[in-house]
């Protein structure tokens, strides 16, 4: 698997880097498997998602710029979020709109960046992990990933060659789970009741765990699972594809 | 007309707390899209009518000055008139001498969004003139005196039970013990009851889904036949629409015409698709004798050109309020516009001013789903971010949320600061969550833990380890 000659700059995310870091090393190791050299630059921090879509464009643009400094020299941008690999993908460029070189420099990262599951399938050709987890999940598509990205048969083929996985559709499967970032702060009445059908949704399918490729998302759904009580296991799809789940306590457990 | 937008988050909670509500938007929830992915899956071409159909309004908005003029000579050519509404106001006062030069007393209406716009029934009962709404789902809100709460279903936050109940409150000429428990029942009785209305009526007022510049015309879509009741039984017919409502040519209108009911209910076509150019001819064996046409702009035309222009492709299909997450929540009412849904987070504000609608665009999760099933492919997500930038840059959003932004951005774009930061507060939320795993409540009032628990993170950042394993290598 040797081959190292693909450079992948990891875009860790804030919400990996604080509430799960665990998420950012199983992205390592798939990358890895798929025979990538993997680095992940300390300049980063977030992509600028928060200010942008609450309207501070300036301050959005400012962390693009960073952004797209930071991660100009590697040949692919890999990001374990379909929401933020969006905003670099779908969105940086725009923030360009009168500045041609800065725009043209966006352009560029726009085009080397992609969500994980997209990347390891889509690019690497990478189709089969080395995973075992005896468990029947349920997948559920994260807004941006699905809607800006496309992104919906990748983490469903890689989860296939998952050993011992059964996977049960979500239905409503498309349907938002009300994180929205700050929208679920401000707006916690429908935010519940967002995440409340998308509870349901989960139990009706029988499964024992729910997995995304979006940390926000997860976030919601596992602390609306633990505010009900509910069994179910909410996980990032990459900690089930590198094999952690077994070790790695679900989101929201006890450390 | 209602507005009451700045209690959005108010009216929310009230429509989520709402059981019968609850029941009565399933409709819009799954019947809706249902019947449209259907639809669309008959039509393979869909994708492309869309971009056809974009390329339609987009000419047209280009040239909106010549479409409008065009139309009002066809219309002058048919014999007919043209009143150019700058404002709500005038569009109403408009309406009412047009009323008052034939003595009319009431006046029949089929659905119009543009009426309910500028609140011409409540105008013109203040004038002494009786409106009397035809389409089934208007008649009913009007008994109740409500806003609609959907464009194209208005009384959709109803169930039957209401809709009997408020028939045997208005119908009490009507046997009291009379069965109204089934759809049927309802339509039946509405229909007796507003027959003699039609043929009473001295004037009727439609509004418009396209106007058609190359021939004066007007064109509606229903599938109750009541705006054809409307238009050719009185004496006066009124049209009312908005300038955006142009289309050049009558093929256009056939083209956007594929689209529109497949996206609104599912249907092929409406019903029943009606042209109207101008009085009865010599000859004709019925309609009007007099033309109208009130057209509005109320603020549409400030549009063009800007960011928000997009919005004036609009065919009020509603399809992005059917696949909203939010509406099919909290139901139209609690946007407290005309407009609810996606459509009318953009175009509210420019309306009726964003200090008054500055709820209605940030109420979104950008979930994107609007976008994608719009038929005339307008940037719905885009542009209500583009009102949160105003709203930031003018200052009007709260000023804690703003200090908040500004400071997370001061960090996120100084990492040497950020990461040794990110690094503690991960730690603190570590020690103070770990044994349980997460937080029921955090030390402040949290909409998050308001209604469920915060995960508590691993116990280090990202970085940190990864910065540890590097020096271990
Ligand atoms: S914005 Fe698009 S989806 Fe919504 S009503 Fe208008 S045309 Fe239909």
């Amino acid at each position: 698997m040797a081959e190292t000659g693909v450079r992948v700059g990891l875009f860790v995310t804030c919400l990996v880097d604080l509430f799960r870091p665990s998420v950012g090393f199983a992205a390592v190791k798939l990358l890895e498997e798929a025979g990538c050299s993997v680095e992940a630059p300390f300049a980063q921090t977030c992509c600028g998602q928060p200010s942008y879509n609450s309207g501070d464009r300036q301050s959005a643009t400012r962390i693009a710029e960073k952004v797209i400094e930071t991660f100009a020299d590697y040949d692919y941008v890999v990001v374990p979020s379909g929401s933020c690999a969006g905003m670099i993908r779908r969105h940086y460029p725009g923030l360009f709109a009168e500045d041609a070189e800065m725009r043209a420099r966006a352009e560029a990262l726009a085009a080397k960046t992609y969500e994980l599951t997209s990347f390891l399938v889509g690019v690497r050709g990478f189709t089969r992990v080395k995973a075992r987890w005896r468990k029947r999940v349920t997948y559920h598509d994260g807004c941006s990933g699905l809607r800006e990205l496309g992104v919906r048969d990748e983490p469903r083929t890689l989860l296939a060659s998952v050993e011992g996985l059964a996977l049960s559709e979500l239905s409503g499967a498309e349907t938002c789970c009300g994180f929205g970032g700050s929208f679920a702060v401000k707006y916690p009445d429908i935010s519940d009741k967002m995440v409340a059908d998308k509870v349901a949704d989960i139990a009706a399918s029988g499964a024992e765990a729910v997995l995304c490729g979006d940390l926000g998302c997860l976030l919601n759904i596992a602390g609306k699972l633990c505010r009900l009580g509910r069994a179910v296991e909410a996980r990032h799809v990459a900690e089930v594809l590198a094999g952690m789940a077994e070790e790695l306590p679900p989101i929201g457990a006890p450390g | 007309m209602l507005l009451n937008s700045r209690d959005f988050p108010a009216n929310a909670r009230e429509g989520l707390g709402n059981p019968t509500l609850q029941k009565a938007l399933s409709m819009a929830r799954t019947g809706f899209p249902e019947k449209r992915a259907r639809a669309i899956e008959r039509l393979p071409e869909f994708e492309s009518l869309r971009e056809k159909a974009r390329a339609i309004k987009e000419a047209t908005l280009a040239n909106l000055d010549f479409y409008l003029e065009t139309y009002e000579n066809k219309v002058l050519a048919a014999g007919g008139k043209v009143h150019w509404a700058r404002s709500a106001s005038e569009a109403r006062e408009a309406v009412l001498a047009i009323c008052r030069s034939v003595g009319a007393k009431t006046v029949t209406k089929g659905k119009s969004m543009v009426a309910e716009e500028v609140g011409l029934n409540p105008f013109l009962e203040e004038n002494g003139i009786t409106p009397i709404e035809t389409d089934l789902g208007e008649y009913i809100i009007q008994l109740r005196r409500e806003p609609p709460s959907h464009i194209i279903a208005p009384a959709i936050h109803l169930v039957k039970e209401e809709v009997a109940q408020s028939f045997r409150e208005a119908h009490r000429e009507l046997p009291p013990q009379r069965p109204l428990s089934e759809a049927r029942q309802l339509c039946d009785e509405a229909r007796a009851v507003l027959r003699p209305r039609f043929l009473a009526a001295d004037a009727g007022i439609t509004g418009a889904n396209f106007l058609v510049a190359e021939t004066g015309s007007s064109l509606i879509v229903t599938n109750e036949g009541n705006g054809d009741l409307t238009q050719l039984l009185p004496r006066v017919h009124i049209v009312m629409a908005s300038i955006e409502k142009l289309v050049p040519t009558l093929e256009d209108a056939a083209t956007l015409l594929r689209l529109l009911a497949r996206s609104a209910t599912g249907q092929e076509f409406s019903a029943y698709t009606t042209l109207s150019t101008g009085p009865r001819r010599e000859g004709d064996e019925d309609g009007p004798e007099a033309y109208h046409v009130v057209l509005l702009d109320n603020g549409r035309s400030a549009l063009l050109g800007g960011e928000f222009e997009d919005i004036l492709r609009c065919i009020r299909c509603a399809a992005c309020l059917n696949h909203c997450p939010v509406y099919t929540a909290v139901g139209g009412h609690a946007y407290g516009t005309v407009y609810p849904g996606p459509m009318g987070a953009v175009l509210s504000p420019a309306l009726f001013g964003l200090e008054e609608c500055a709820h209605l665009p940030n109420a979104s999760t950008f979930c994107g789903r609007c976008e994608a099933v719009c038929p005339m492919q307008i940037p719905l997500p885009k542009m209500m971010r583009g009102w949160r930038e105003r709203e930031f840059t003018q200052k009007k959003a709260p000023a804690v949320a703003r200090a908040a932004l500004r400071l997370w951005a001061f960090f996120a774009l100084r990492p040497g600061l950020y990461h040794p930061f990110a690094r503690i507060v991960a730690r603190a939320l570590f020690a103070a969550g770990a044994r349980r795993g997460r937080f029921r409540s955090l030390l402040f009032h949290s909409g998050w833990t308001a209604v469920r628990d915060l995960p508590a993170p691993e116990g280090r950042t990202f970085h940190h380890l990864w910065a540890k394993r590097r020096k271990g290598a």
